[in-house]
């Protein structure tokens, strides 16, 4: 998760952000990390770039981007298999 | 005839040199764009995480009326809706949209996206500022300063504002400046009167 939260720190800008200060439950939107609705398109761009998951249905996204530990667990359950 | 506005301040960022009313206040000279910005961000001590994912024209016309406002008008003076801001520069978001447009050849960023319009660096300040006020972004040849004393003056008295944030805000690769002036109704104790002949001087002196 450490490196999931690297990822996120640098697709989202959040320079004044170690990975160490977002909380593996903390909520990414609202009274969480305070993200807003284009970093929830930056998210799926990162999914898409780092993992090659294409985010099925858009309302997926709610529950996926509840926090940095429902996003390593939806990345593990969608990741193609490695060649 | 326009009732008389005065400028209360002016700021300017030009060439590594980042000016208030005509007083020097930080130098840095020589590096790129992005890293001078990042600097002067952190030399004024500005807490706005939002500014780290803002493109380069918005951070440079953010920062300009970061410090142009600093000390010269407290934040909530005047009603939300009473104050407005006219920008005008040469290049629009061309910056901006290079860089989204090299996304593009990957997975196009959305982020990137939203600052593919000049008049964003607009809606940032005034979200910052909690401004709800008339706004206009002009782009120009090179600033017309005559168009700007009229169109505020216009603005400022039929939307019955109390200050205007006026100025050029401009970017292109690593060539930028920012001269940014606060007109207001009410004269303050070192304001000049908004006159075409005053804006020019001061221009003229941030641009050496």
């Amino acid at each position: 998760m450490h490196t999931l939260k690297e990822q996120i720190i640098r697709q989202l800008n959040l320079k004044d952000l170690k990975p160490e200060d977002i909380g593996d439950d903390q909520p990414l939107f609202v009274e969480g990390l305070g993200l807003d609705s284009i970093d929830a398109l930056e998210l799926i761009v990162l999914l898409q770039q780092e993992y090659k998951i294409k985010l099925a249905n858009a309302e997926e996204g709610q529950s996926v981007f509840r926090s940095v530990r429902t996003m390593a667990q939806y990345i593990t359950e969608h990741q193609p298999a490695q060649a | 005839m326009p009732e008389q506005k005065y400028i209360s301040a002016s700021c300017s960022i030009v060439h590594g040199i980042v000016s208030k009313d005509d007083k020097l206040l930080y130098k840095e000279e020589g590096g790129h764009v992005k890293d001078f910005l990042l600097s002067a961000y952190k030399r004024f001590d500005i807490d706005y995480p939002k500014f780290y994912k803002m493109d380069s024209l918005s951070k440079l016309g953010f920062l300009a009326t970061e410090i142009l406002l600093k000390g010269s008008m407290e934040k909530g003076k005047y009603e939300q809706d009473k104050t407005g801001i006219v920008f005008a520069n040469r290049n629009a978001s061309l910056d901006a949209d290079l860089n989204y447009w090299e996304s593009v050849k990957k997975i196009p960023s959305p982020a990137l996206f939203v600052y593919t319009l000049p008049n964003i660096v607009i809606g940032e300040i005034c979200i910052r500022n909690n401004f709800k006020g008339e706004n206009a972004f002009f782009v120009q040849e090179k600033f017309d300063i005559p168009f700007t004393e009229f169109y505020v003056n216009d603005l400022m008295d039929r939307r019955n504002l109390d200050a205007c944030i006026c100025g050029w805000v401009d970017i292109a690769g690593e060539e930028y400046a920012a001269v940014v002036y606060l007109i207001e109704k009410e004269k303050k104790e070192n304001s000049i009167l908004f006159t075409t002949k005053n804006i020019t001087h001061i221009y003229e002196l941030a641009n050496g």
